[in-house]
């Protein structure tokens, strides 16, 4: 660690691990109803367990985001972040605003708007947390000694997921209107300025982790940032080919989509090849592991699995299937909560002074929570290209074929088990490093 | 070989480029002559049962329009499917099942008992209506009516 401010890091990292582990949690309590075991139906029915299970989902990875921002940019603007105390607030007001959330959402209280369903008071105060948040990074990087294109990557992707969260607060009559303002805040994020978050988040781990020259991995950044939005933004029209707007979309977002694998590529061979280029071999295997495991992953779930659904012919029967769910776990675990793991398991030891390189512990942490999470994808898939067949082309009715289904999910629990096993032990290696310590600041890289 | 400024322009052009093209064709494809939806039957009735199935985050269990959480049945067309099914009752059905002071578990899985007054009910009732009218290029007639029930399935209800 080289700045004193760094430090604020930990503690959002920390909140991630926390809501991490709630999300599991709820995802379990789905998954035990979806074999019938549904004893918790009174106080947590499925809605509720959806509804805590995506948006923690959500303010996990944000926060992850956030800590990973207030690592980087200091670093990057070779300077401290111009205030200390309100990034604590901030903190303080992002876990207060989810835990509010959640608790409403086990009450009734929400947007019923699949992903937004925070209610719209909340609302205001994300805007403002957000607000304050971006306010701490812009100006420590307006104040910067240098501005580089890591900083500024990342620095775009936090700036944009701020603005594109308005379209989904504007009042809709229409479901149909409604549910294409939804996406452009859901699919905008995921698969636009998120990853302009995940490239800026890679970029600085490669620098740091690959030793290889700045100037060409921003150069291959800007590309794939490039790539990303060339597919992407047009990219949406695969969520409104069926939902009552214009054929256009089937044609444009078809083709787009299609393309969307390809920034994933690109950002795989480039993790890849940055490793391999690389003369320096930094002692820190575990993030090693992780970057290059979500460059790669990402690829597989956001890329290949996502090209499988959206081609139009294709998504005409799988819309409003598990299939969906499949592409969904594997996507978000490869491209986002890897690269968040990444950045922490980077942190960690410059934070604490602790330097807990290549445990066994946190190699079989990432090897079971991998091998887990593609477990997992294979059940949903299984599953869903089943109800695919048998709903949708057998005309079977939906809980026959639910119950025809119901095995999948045993074996989806069954992997969800091995999957936390690998995250309870991340969280221990976590746990383990003790917290940030300003000695940590006098102890080299 | 390809430049940093090289790179960096490829990025800002095909950005603008792209966002430029995605406002251009939302403008087109929601402006009036394009409507899928009726819009001049968007009543009030609909839009107070639009609140309701909101407020009560029935997407955290179904999909409609093929969006939800694919717990409970796709509801797009689901007063024609149980009008099939309950010999053009459906509607009544559908009350019934917002309207029941217990779980509605038919088919094994737990409805949360929303308890909701027979108005409330037909507000939700007229939104599927609404909804069961849209154009959806071709996804209406995989879950609509048309569905046959498999001699597979057939033989499951009957036993």
């Amino acid at each position: 660690m080289k700045y004193k401010s760094q430090k604020v890091a930990y503690w959002f990292f920390a909140l991630s691990m926390l809501l991490l582990v709630l999300q599991i949690t709820y995802g379990f309590i789905m998954g035990f109803a979806r074999i019938g075991m549904d004893g918790l139906h009174e106080f947590i029915p499925f809605n509720t367990a959806r509804a805590v299970h995506t948006n923690l989902l959500v303010v996990w990875l944000l926060s992850g985001f956030m800590g990973a921002a207030y690592y980087i940019i200091p670093e990057e603007a070779q300077r401290e972040l111009v205030n200390v105390k309100l990034a604590y607030v901030q903190l303080i007001s992002l876990a207060i605003v989810g835990v509010v959330a959640v608790v409403g959402f086990h009450f009734n209280i929400w947007e019923g708007r699949k992903f937004l369903e925070i209610p719209r008071p909340l609302d205001y105060l994300v805007v403002v947390n957000v607000l304050l948040f971006l306010g701490l990074i812009l100006t420590t990087l307006f104040k910067a000694k240098r501005r580089t294109t890591t900083a500024l990557v990342l620095s775009m992707g936090l700036l944009f997921a701020a603005l594109l969260y308005l379209p989904g607060m504007l009042p809709f009559e229409s479901q149909v209107t409604d549910s294409f303002f939804r996406w452009w805040v859901v699919h905008l994020w995921v698969e636009g300025v998120w990853e302009l978050i995940m490239g800026g988040i890679l970029s600085f781990l490669l620098i740091k982790l690959t030793g290889v020259d700045r100037e060409v991995i921003e150069k291959w950044l800007y590309v794939i940032v490039g790539l990303t939005f060339l597919s992407g933004v047009l990219g949406t029209g695969h969520h409104y080919y069926y939902i009552g707007v214009n054929k256009i979309w089937l044609i444009v977002g078809g083709i787009f989509s299609a393309l969307e694998p390809l920034a994933f590529l690109a950002m795989a061979l480039f993790a890849v090849n940055m490793y391999r280029k690389g003369e320096k071999k930094h002692p820190n295997k575990l993030a090693l592991y992780w970057t290059l495991g979500s460059a790669i992953v990402s690829f597989v779930g956001a890329g290949l699995l996502g090209f499988a659904h959206t081609l139009p012919q294709t998504n005409l029967y799988t819309h409003g299937t598990l299939v969906t769910a499949m592409h969904g776990h594997l996507a978000f675990w490869g491209a986002y909560a890897m690269i968040v793991l990444a950045i922490i398991s980077y942190s960690l030891p410059n934070l604490t002074g602790r330097k807990l390189y290549d445990s066994s512990r946190g190699r079989m942490a990432f090897w079971m929570a991998n091998i887990g999470m593609v477990g997992m994808t294979v059940a949903f898939g299984v599953a869903g290209v089943a109800q695919v067949y048998l709903e949708r082309k057998f005309k079977m009715d939906f809980m026959q074929v639910q119950n025809e289904i119901s095995i999948h999910f045993v074996v989806l629990i069954l992997c969800a088990t091995l999957f936390t096993t690998g995250v309870v032990l991340y969280i221990i290696d976590f746990y383990k490093h003790g917290t940030p310590t300003d000695e940590a600041l006098e102890i080299k890289e | 070989m390809l430049s940093k400024k090289q790179a960096r322009a490829f990025f800002l052009g095909g950005t603008l480029v792209t966002f430029l093209v995605f406002i251009g064709l939302t403008v087109y494809s929601l402006s009036e002559g394009q409507d899928q939806t009726n819009k001049e039957t968007l009543t009030a009735e609909v839009v107070r049962g639009k609140e309701i199935w909101e407020s009560n985050n029935c997407m955290g269990c179904h999909t409609l329009l093929g969006e939800g959480a694919y717990y409970a049945p796709e509801l797009t067309k689901v007063i024609d499917r149980l009008n099939q099914k309950y010999d053009g009752n459906g509607e009544e059905v559908i009350k019934s099942i917002l309207m029941s002071p217990t779980p509605w578990q038919l088919n094994g899985r737990k409805m949360v008992a929303y308890s909701m007054s027979e108005n409330e009910a037909n507000d939700v009732v007229s939104f599927f209506k609404w909804i069961g009218k849209i154009d959806l290029n071709g996804f209406g007639e995989i879950v609509g009516v048309d569905r046959k029930i498999s001699p597979l399935a057939k033989d499951k209800i009957n036993n």
